[in-house]
């Protein structure tokens, strides 16, 4: 079984964000990086497969600046074989330019399974990994909440807003991971040492000229101060009028 | 003048919320370009083009209708083809649909078939001549991020809720659409549909959502939250993510940074915190009521109206006087 796992470096998501000078990018000041929460996920479901399989191999791939670096050595002291940085100045929010770069990089690689996250924090959009999968030509199964590999084929729950789904998919395919499916383990302390000595390849990312850009960034527009309008269930009758007569949502 | 192309999204048979959503951002966008026409593609089961010939309601000229007995269920990979052959042989400006399941499916793989640049979940469109600006809340809404789209077409998926499906006078003539790959054969295949609870809008489409957390105490506690939404008539039960990741609930019903993002007019918190991952998928809401035993907790920071107090004595109390005022009504 071999698997890559396409990982990105995002900011820590209980940060107050502030906006750069700029105007067009978050202040990174004080700002703290990590893995993405559901690149977690994506690489704990390639380490389960792997060890269930008893062998294979698994690779992260991430594109970006030399920072990216540490959260491929993380990968890899979770339990990933090797690693391969794309390397570019900065990931564009241009989710299909991205996906040129990994399909690029991919399309040699004979992999099984390629996973990615549902989508990364920081852009919050979801396009890379399906993308991807179209440009490899390969079945794509978006946002699995449950996945089963057995017999050459795989199968995965979707859920839908209010349903969900279940569907069957032959392999190679690329699969984005959704929350609830894996608890990503912590690195244990012999795997942070092994990591050290795994390979991390660097090569040049084949990005192409963005098409979407970013023109600026604004915090959104703060609530009014919230209001105890009382105590207990004396307080109903109060909240009713205010829902009827202020809110009109009653 | 420019032409427009939407995925009029379909459960079953059936369209929905978004389909007219997404219709009325085309019409606009397609007004303000010169009065193109506005083409809206659906896919379904045998019978779906009937129903959605009322898209001419919100604004489309043309209804697209691919029907195929496999297309009960999302047959990604032909719909997908489909649609891309269609935007081959003809000129858009932009393909628009919904940031949903779905659309966040077909979303990127049209753009890759295409060579289309994307922009996903938008709260905000705006054209003016060659230029295509839009708002996507990014970093789970705690960023609002200005994004300008150069390249036709532009694929963009907009967010459930945040445009209003409107109504103009208009007829739709439906033409049929020739799937270009067979729907019962392709990659991947659904071979079932769990539906969730019935009788109960889902966290997208409801205008009022009853969300619990752990203050509730206990899972068998979480009926509270149901009878209310009931008493309501039109909610949709969510959950915090503390409450999921016990297992009282779904995953499907977390709202949150991590799960579902809402904005309905009414949204009324029992027991919830309200740590900054649950703002962060809630913090749109019109109005938000609270309930919660704690006044020191975050989440009367952003309620428009917070009741201090036991869950177990006031959400039953206020289920009571909503019922009432209902049925005053």
């Amino acid at each position: 079984m071999k698997i890559a796992v396409c990982i990105k470096r995002t900011p820590d998501s209980e940060t107050r964000f502030r906006i750069g000078a700029s105007g067009s990018s978050i202040d990174e000041g004080g700002v703290k990086f990590d893995m993405d929460d559901f690149a977690s996920y994506a690489v704990e479901v390639a380490l389960q497969l792997k060890e269930k399989a008893g062998s294979g191999e698994v690779v992260a791939i991430a594109l970006g600046p030399d920072n990216v670096q540490e959260t491929l050595r993380k990968a890899m002291s979770m339990g990933v074989d090797r690693a391969v940085q794309l390397k570019a100045d900065a990931v564009p929010f241009d989710g299909l330019a991205v996906a040129k770069a990994l399909a690029a990089e991919l399309k040699s690689g004979a992999f099984d399974l390629i996973f990615f996250g549902k989508h990364a924090f920081d852009t919050s959009e979801g396009v890379v990994g399906t993308a991807t999968a179209e440009l490899l030509d390969l079945p794509c199964v978006t946002a699995a909440s449950k996945l089963d590999i057995a017999n050459g084929k795989g199968t995965a729950r979707r859920e839908l807003e209010g349903a969900a789904e279940m569907v069957e998919f032959s392999l190679p395919a690329v699969v984005t991971i959704d929350e609830g499916i894996a608890r990503p383990r912590y690195p244990s302390l012999k795997g942070i040492m092994s990591a050290k000595k795994k390979p991390l390849e660097t090569k040049p990312a084949q990005l192409g000229t963005p098409r979407v850009s970013v023109k600026g960034m604004a915090l959104p527009p703060d609530r009014p101060p919230g209001r105890i309008i009382g105590e207990g269930s004396a307080a109903v009758t109060e909240l009713v009028k205010l829902l009827q007569t202020e809110a009109k949502v009653l | 003048m420019a032409n427009f192309l939407v995925f009029a999204e379909t459960r079953g048979a059936d369209l929905r919320k978004v389909a007219g959503e997404a219709v009325s951002v085309a019409r606009r966008l397609a007004d303000a370009s010169g009065g193109g026409e506005v083409h809206a593609v659906v896919a379904g089961p045998p019978g779906v083009a009937q129903k959605a010939e009322t898209l001419g309601r919100f604004g489309a000229d043309v209804v697209l209708a691919i029907e195929h007995p496999a297309l009960a269920t999302f047959a990604r990979e032909a719909v997908a083809a489909t649609i891309a052959q269609r935007a081959k042989s003809a000129t858009y400006r932009a393909i628009v649909l919904g940031f949903t399941a779905q659309g966040r499916d077909l979303g990127p793989r049209l753009a890759a078939k295409l060579d289309a640049p994307i922009v996903s979940d938008v709260t905000d469109v705006q054209i003016a001549g060659d230029s295509l600006t839009v708002k996507h809340p990014a970093y789970a809404n705690k960023v609002v991020v200005t994004l300008s789209i150069t390249g036709t077409p532009a694929i963009v998926s907009v967010r459930p809720s945040a445009f209003a499906a409107t109504e103009v006078a208009r007829a739709a003539r439906v033409e049929p659409l020739a799937p270009a790959v067979d729907p019962a054969s392709t990659r991947v295949k659904v071979v079932q549909v769990i539906e969730g609870a019935k009788g109960r809008p889902d966290l997208a489409d409801a205008p009022v959502i009853v969300a619990g957390g752990r203050g509730l105490k206990a899972p068998e506690n979480f009926k509270l939250v149901e009878d209310l939404a009931d008493a309501f008539g039109n909610a949709a039960v969510g959950a915090t993510r503390a409450v999921t990741d016990e297992g009282w609930r779904p995953h499907a019903d977390q709202i949150g940074q991590t799960g579902r993002q809402v904005s309905p007019q009414l949204y009324v918190a029992v027991g919830i915190s309200g740590a900054i991952q649950h703002l962060a998928g809630m913090r749109t809401s019109k109005t938000i009521v609270a309930i919660n035993k704690d006044k020191e907790a975050p989440i009367f920071k952003v309620a428009d109206y917070g009741i201090v107090g036991d869950v177990l004595e006031v959400v039953p109390a206020l289920t009571q006087a909503v019922r009432e005022a209902k049925k005053g009504h």
